[in-house]
């Protein structure tokens, strides 16, 4: 079965349809018309020069690339948790915290995945090491923004209510313990939806490429279960610890809720 | 591990049963952003009023005693230094009640440890109202349940932050003599914030006013 090959125009008539989309939502005032315009050039630059760099890579197998190819797909996942934060931590934290949670959780799912069940020849082939990092990152990326965010968000709100718990002597953890669980919730919740609806709402875009490209369904379907539950795996791990570790650091040693560490 | 009484990790010297006989919570300097220095002592069974104008950090210094707000200075507990009590035991110790409640659950009762509540006749209260909702209670019974919130974890200073400024004339009184009988069973005391003379003249034995900035004008030791 041969692969059909995009054109230029096919691209470019979608690309029209996306411009119209913008052009609605600014004339509905939503304010995100100039987001679309922009995510959709960047998705098309950066999908390009990863094309690029993917074909450089594979033909050069070499595990210093690999490791540099992560590194910078980790750093640039870490760049973006940062920027979706309207209350981000100030300083290192802002950073440091998502890109920290999704290097040990992403990275140990891929990891695992790469040596103990997948085993490609040799381990860090790109060919399977790159797209499987990038679906556990870019799905992590998601929980731990959704997670951080909804806590900075729900700390700032229920300031009072938390303040009047530790007023009545309770610790810092059963102070933000409501806004902790709602925070890990929203972050899961992405994840959980995109297992539960799998198949019956949506054919996921790994297994719809590996079909478009002329695998036999049975085996996509297969990469498509062990993908979610990495998915799931890499998402649950990192949006807990996230979380875990901000809850600690919005409070001091005295137990004070410390929203100044926080940008507004 | 329960600081119900002054410690016995205290070394043992005159100069310590001396302080111990002394106030009950000590004030030193403490300095916020916005406020200080502040110096005060408060006597075990005593009430000292903080007046002054609003907006001038009243609020500010009593979130800085109950180490709520980062602050430099010292404060001091039945001769124990802040720092040597765990931040839960402290603020359970040293009660504040702002001047607006925030309540984190629906039901009331929720909020009380155990589940009970003494006093809530003594304030006026339905003997119903812990199984109330939140959002059924009129700005006048979320002051009164704060109030009697605080009292339930038996604190031994209360930091009041106009406590009865929702409240009529009779009910005050009746926050005022509850408070009082607190303190003289207890041996606590208390910090009153309160901008009515009559209030003052009532319930407190000195008076430290803060002025602009937050100083304090002298030092209420």
């Amino acid at each position: 079965m041969a692969t059909i090959w995009i054109s230029a125009t096919d691209l470019g008539i979608a690309a029209t349809l996306v411009l119209l989309l913008a052009l609605m939502t600014w004339r509905l005032h939503l304010g995100t018309g100039r987001q679309i315009v922009i995510s959709a050039v960047r998705t098309t630059v950066q999908l390009l020069l990863i094309g690029l760099v993917l074909t450089t890579l594979f033909t050069h197998a070499e595990p210093g690339w690999v490791a540099l190819m992560s590194l910078i797909m980790l750093l640039l996942a870490g760049r973006e948790v940062m920027a979706r934060q309207d209350h981000r931590f100030a300083g290192w934290w802002g950073y440091g915290l998502g890109t920290l949670t999704m290097f040990v959780s992403s990275f140990s799912v891929a990891l695992l995945t790469l040596i103990g069940l997948i085993g490609p020849e040799p381990w860090y082939d790109p060919r399977y090491a790159i797209p499987l990092l990038g679906m556990i990152l870019g799905n992590t990326m998601t929980g731990v923004s959704l997670a951080l965010d909804s806590l900075t968000r729900l700390a700032t709100q229920q300031r009072a209510a938390i303040e009047a718990r530790l007023m009545l002597g309770h610790g810092w953890r059963d102070a933000i313990g409501d806004a902790e669980r709602q925070s890990m919730r929203s972050g899961l919740m992405p994840v959980i939806n995109a297992m539960a609806a799998a198949g019956i709402v949506s054919l996921p875009g790994m297994m719809t490429g590996q079909i478009l490209a002329g695998s036999p369904p049975m085996e996509a379907v297969k990469y498509q279960i062990l993908i979610m539950f990495l998915i799931a795996i890499g998402t649950g791990f990192g949006t807990l610890s996230a979380i875990r570790l901000g809850a600690r650091r919005l409070f001091d040693t005295r137990e004070r809720l410390r929203l100044d560490r926080l940008k507004s | 591990m329960p600081l119900r009484g002054p410690s016995t990790k205290l070394p043992v010297g005159p100069a310590v049963a001396e302080r111990l006989a002394g106030p009950q919570l000590v004030v030193k300097s403490l300095t916020g952003p916005h406020f200080g220095p502040v110096s005060l002592e408060v006597q075990a069974g005593e009430v000292l009023v903080l007046s002054g104008p609003s907006g001038v950090g009243k609020s500010l210094i009593l979130r800085a005693i109950a180490d709520l707000d980062p602050g430099d200075g010292m404060v001091c507990m039945g001769g124990m230094a802040r720092e040597q009590y765990a931040p839960t035991e402290w603020r359970r110790l040293v009660g504040l009640l702002p001047s607006e409640s925030h309540w984190w659950s629906n039901r009331v009762g929720d909020h009380f440890p155990d589940d009970g509540c003494r006093w809530l006749d003594a304030l006026g209260l339905d003997p119903g109202a812990l199984s109330w909702t939140v959002s059924r209670l009129s700005s006048g019974e979320r002051q009164r349940l704060a109030l009697l919130r605080m009292l339930a974890i038996e604190p031994r200073v209360l930091l009041l932050d106009e406590p009865t400024a929702n409240l009529d004339p009779d009910t005050s009184l009746s926050v005022e003599r509850l408070v009082q009988r607190y303190i003289a069973e207890r041996a606590a005391c208390a910090i009153w914030v309160s901008h009515h003379q009559a209030q003052v003249d009532r319930i407190g034995s000195r008076v430290l006013r803060i002025g602009a900035g937050g100083r304090a004008q002298g030092e209420a030791l």
